[in-house]
């Protein structure tokens, strides 16, 4: 009894550490800093802003804080690069997909709710854009784009990363979003961009043609003609095998307790 | 009218004492007993869904333009076979109901063979004179394997591409005679001959159904000359002499209920949760890959050993010898299997029990079989769980490489822990009954003295 | 079932003693019989329902009313049956022994085998004989079997479609210029008026900053201007080496690294292609580049070494020549 117990505790206290785990990993990174009220300039909030949140990673007026030569030295713990010449495309990116700000320079950004309102996105936008020359919002028509064609350039691209439908997947190193929530605004700047260890795609490598075709797919794929009844995740066998363990096997072991005997007289 | 019939089958056949026999065989009442059953039933339905699908399904890899009725396809360049394998889910009447029904099937059958094993294996049921029986299951499993291995790749969708990929490399991984099997079997390097189509359909769709029929045959008339084995639940049961149900009427519309349970969760299945929905994956190309791409449940076990095995061959000079490949994907398997075969004869030779058994054992009667074989079945186990690592990375966001190392490391201690705490539950079960009935015992002599 | 039947011809026939009754009666169950009954109708008005479905044709994709139709069909009839199975039918336990070996048999069975040969003299001789001949037909019938494939001739495994100065050319056979090669991005590229389905054709094309490189030294100039190919196909399991791991703030985040999406075997485009991480045994072959007058892109030879999953005495680096 004391021994079932024990295991028990050992059980619980594993999922507790994992819950805790888990939690900790989803805390927000302390210390945001918010823009008084919408009186202010534009402008004049985005510098505040970013002054606040920005500066001790990208450095003053976007310059980046390069990293110490010798680790320790001068006591510098947080590191970016610059943002001159990143234009209007990349804030909007981090901030409304809320990558950014990040806790720890070097960890993966990962999608999660923008840390900051519309009002004060745009601000900082508008701050940092004005640092140098650079690309400006992408504003995709993925209407006009063919699907079928859009999967051809998907799968030679993007799938070896983000999975035939989008489901997400991983490279050594980093975890690769699911593209379930991505609005076509924030794929078309995704690609451009390059987001961590994800490679930059031009205008010159893919038109802003294709980028409408591979966002309509996205979209075609994110929710997929589930013919065959239930999607269970689009992702092929591992759901699968789940549904054959843990539903097919149980009610058919089940029916056998059912016709079998159990206790034994 | 009964009494006709059977005088005309009796004259023409001489059949009657037979059916007579046939139908008071007696089947020992379990459970667990019936789980070989639900294997049977469902490799009915396979053969049955099969057979509809081979009306339907083109085994070409000529290229054509897609035109059919699933527009985000349309116009890409693909093999017939995935063509017409598209057209069975699209266009033929019910012909996605089979389809996913068959491969439903297929997955529940194995499911079923590995829980019926898993029963043989922990009540002992495969001691003398029924080792026979044993090792036929244990190759129609592997058979199974290979034939559910084949049947999804014939779609030449983008998975089943990369699948076939993986079993070119691990053919060419296996030593001296990888290279000259691989090539024999594609008939030329990966993508192979067009030929290799024809192989492996005739493989499925003829070759390995007849080598499961054929063992499945032998199985259950192996199973039927030396009689189901029994649990002894009352006094009468003994290693000489068994007890239960009549085949007929007793056991036949159970069985037959069994069998109509399984046909219908599988189309219950097959109608309502979609199965590889191959036109999401789109048609295969030696040039293009999908993350997360795994095998159907029953090869994740090799996925997660190829996985987990760390990156070295074995080279002399500047000449590979044994390419990687070859421990996950050929070593690992063969000991599992060797393993499973060699296990009746291995256990005797260490217990000295030459004896015929017809009782079955509880797992706690035998604690070091039982004890072994949790070790055993944790360590194939965790290596399968390993093959999903990169899935829980991306639902669970566990860093893979962390996991890669608590597996590497997992494997070899999570086993032996598994092993000596079932043997040490074991033991203690043992004991409590013992205090049991010396209490009862006791309880049943005190008025007397 | 099948066993029942298999029984009937392996069973050795026993005789019992005749009995008046050989089921044993029960007591009447009307109420579960009513039970079974309305289940079975239950079980034929579902597979009427798929008939009716299957025979409308405005309606579009039915393939869950199908499944649920006939499935929960069946699944009447199985309960039809489990029901009876627990209420109608008579609930009886046989007694049977255990088949036992019969050394009787046994003996007169050897005795046939061992006196059949009675006139034979030289068993030795003919039953070598006769081994000889089971085995050569054996053999003779088994080589046929030489035409699925070139067995013995591995050379196959080691072509190449790759040439000095051919071009490499993208999906739609548009040659590659040096100056449309950008960093921090992958391209695939084929040979040009190549077959692309060969395993050696597709290569992945990456251009890294002049600072990253270390190439070996004996493979200077194969990078000119920074710009690599590899093979795209894993030298672990021959999957396309689909994913291409580029940092953009290279100081803190992972390098640059080529990653297979079946096993995830990494290698590092910056020395060669060298494992970095995963299962695979071998580097990925690298393909040397030269830029022409044109600024175009052509190899300057074949891969380092065999493209594709290693067997048994491949050589792991490129024959000097």
């Amino acid at each position: 009894m004391s021994r079932h117990r024990a295991r028990t505790a050992i059980g619980a206290g594993v999922i507790a550490a994992a819950l805790v785990a888990v939690a900790a990993r989803a805390q927000p990174p302390s210390g945001i800093v918010h823009g008084g009220g919408s009186s202010k300039p534009l402008l004049e909030a985005g510098s505040e802003l970013y002054a606040a949140n920005c500066a001790s990673c990208h450095g003053i007026a976007g310059r980046g804080v390069p990293f110490p030569e010798k680790h320790g030295v001068g006591n510098i713990e947080e590191q970016g690069p610059p943002l001159i010449g990143v234009g209007a495309l990349a804030p909007d990116f981090y901030l409304r997909t809320g990558r950014m700000p990040l806790a720890h320079a070097g960890e993966e950004p990962e999608r999660q709710r923008p840390f900051f309102s519309d009002h004060e996105i745009r601000a900082l936008v508008a701050y940092v854009a004005r640092l140098g020359r650079g690309p400006a919002i992408p504003h995709p028509r993925p209407a006009t784009g063919r699907v079928p064609e859009g999967y051809s350039l998907f799968s030679e691209h993007c799938a070896g990363c983000h999975q035939i439908v989008g489901e997400g997947g991983y490279v050594t190193g980093a975890k690769v979003p699911v593209l379930e929530h991505a609005t076509p605004r924030q794929i078309a700047e995704a690609v451009r961009i390059g987001p961590f260890v994800m490679p930059s795609f031009s205008k010159a490598h893919i038109s802003d043609d294709e980028l409408d075709k591979i966002i309509a797919y996205v979209l075609a794929s994110r929710d997929p003609e589930d013919r065959g009844g239930l999607g269970i995740g689009h992702i092929g066998p591992v759901p699968e095998g789940i549904v054959a363990w843990l539903v097919a096997a149980v009610v058919l072991v089940g029916v056998c307790a059912l016709i079998g005997e159990r206790v034994r007289s | 009218m009964i009494r006709r019939a059977l005088r005309v089958a009796d004259e023409r056949s001489g059949s009657v004492p037979f059916v007579r026999k046939a139908l008071r065989y007696a089947f020992p009442d379990h459970w667990s007993f019936l789980l070989g059953e639900v294997a049977l039933y469902a490799f009915i339905v396979l053969v049955a869904t099969g057979v509809y699908l081979t009306f339907f399904f083109e085994p070409s890899t000529d290229r054509i333009v897609y035109h059919g009725s699933y527009g985000p396809l349309d116009g890409l360049e693909m093999s017939k076979a995935y063509a017409s394998a598209l057209r069975i889910s699209f266009d033929v009447k019910a012909g996605l109901l089979i389809r996913q029904t068959h491969h439903w099937a297929a997955n529940v059958f194995i499911v079923a063979i590995v829980l019926h094993l898993i029963r043989i294996f922990f009540t002992g049921a495969y001691r003398k004179p029924r080792e026979l029986t044993y090792v036929i299951g244990v190759l129609m499993l592997f058979t199974a394997l290979l034939e559910g291995y084949l049947g999804y790749s014939l779609v030449d969708d983008l998975l089943s591409g990369m699948g076939l990929a993986i079993g070119y490399a691990v053919a060419l991984s296996i030593p001296f005679v990888g290279a000259n099997l691989a090539l024999l079997i594609w008939g030329a390097p990966l993508p192979g001959d067009p030929d290799f189509w024809s192989r492996m359909y005739i493989a499925h769709v003829l070759i390995l159904p007849i080598l499961i029929g054929t063992l499945l045959a032998a199985h259950l008339a192996l199973v039927a000359s030396r009689h189901h084995t029994q649990f002894k639940h009352k006094p009468r049961q003994s290693e000489r002499r068994l007890l239960g149900i009549p085949s007929f009427p007793g056991q036949a519309p159970r069985s037959l209920g069994l069998l109509f349970a399984v046909a219908s969760v599988l189309v219950l299945l097959g109608g309502l949760v979609q199965i590889n929905p191959i036109w999401l994956w789109g048609p295969y190309e030696v040039s293009q890959g999908t993350n997360g791409a795994q095998p159907d449940w029953y090869l994740g076990w090799l996925i997660g050993a190829l996985r987990l095995v760390p990156h070295f061959d074995v080279v002399v000079f500047d000449r590979t010898l044994v390419p990687n490949p070859f421990w996950g994907g050929v070593l690992f398997p063969m000991v599992v299997m060797g393993a499973l075969l060699l296990w009746p004869w291995l256990e005797r030779r260490v217990t000295g029990d030459y004896r015929t058994h017809n009782l079955l054992d509880r797992p706690r009667d035998a604690p070091w079989r039982t004890a072994i074989g949790a070790g055993f079945l944790t360590w194939v186990v965790m290596i399968f769980m390993f093959g999903s690592a990169d899935r829980v990375t991306v639902f669970l966001g566990i860093s893979y490489v962390a996991q890669l190392w608590a597996f590497r490391i997992g494997v070899w201690v999570v086993p032996i822990v598994v092993l000596l705490v079932t043997r040490r539950v074991c033991l203690e079960l043992q004991e409590e009954e013992q205090i049991e009935r010396e209490q009862a015992r006791a309880v049943r002599s005190a008025p007397s003295s | 079932m099948a066993a029942i039947l298999a029984l009937g011809f392996l069973h050795r026939g026993r005789r019992d003693s005749p009995e008046r009754r050989i089921v044993e009666p029960g007591s009447k169950q009307p109420g579960a019989e009513l039970a079974v009954i309305l289940l079975l109708l239950a079980a034929a008005a579902c597979a009427v329902a798929f008939v009716v479905i299957y025979a409308i044709d405005s309606w579009g994709n039915r393939t869950q009313w199908f499944g649920l139709s006939l499935g929960v069909s069946l699944g009447f009839i199985a309960a039809a049956l489990i029901v009876a199975s627990k209420t109608l039918v008579v609930s009886e336990e046989l007694e049977e022994d255990y088949p036992a070996v019969d050394p009787e048999e046994e003996e007169r069975v050897a005795g046939i085998l061992e006196q059949s040969g009675s006139r034979i003299t030289r068993k030795r001789l003919l039953s070598g004989a006769a081994a000889a001949a089971g085995a050569a037909l054996g053999a003779a019938l088994i080589v046929p079997a030489a035409s699925f494939g070139p067995a013995l001739d591995t050379a196959s495994l080691y072509s190449s479609p790759w040439r000095r100065n051919r071009r490499l050319v993208d999906e739609y056979g548009q040659p590659y210029r040096a100056d449309q090669i950008e960093e921090e991005t992958f391209y695939t590229a084929y040979p040009e008026a190549a077959d692309r389905d060969e395993l050696a054709a597709p290569v992945v094309v990456v251009r890294l900053k002049s600072n990253e490189l270390e190439m070996p030294s004996d493979r200077r100039g194969w990078a000119p201007q920074g710009i690599v190919a590899y093979s795209k196909i894993c030298t672990h399991a021959g999957c396309a080496v689909a994913l291409y791991r580029t940092p953009k703030f290279p100081e803190a985040e992972p390098g640059p690294a080529l990653v297979c999406p079946c096993h995830y075997s990494t290698f590092n485009p910056a020395d060669g292609g060298s494992v970095e991480f995963g299962p695979a045994g071998r580097g990925l072959p690298q393909l040397p580049l030269l830029i022409d007058s044109a600024g175009e892109l052509r190899a300057a030879g074949n891969f380092s070494a065999p493209v594709g999953p290693s067997f048994w005495g491949v050589r792991t680096r490129r024959p000097s020549a």
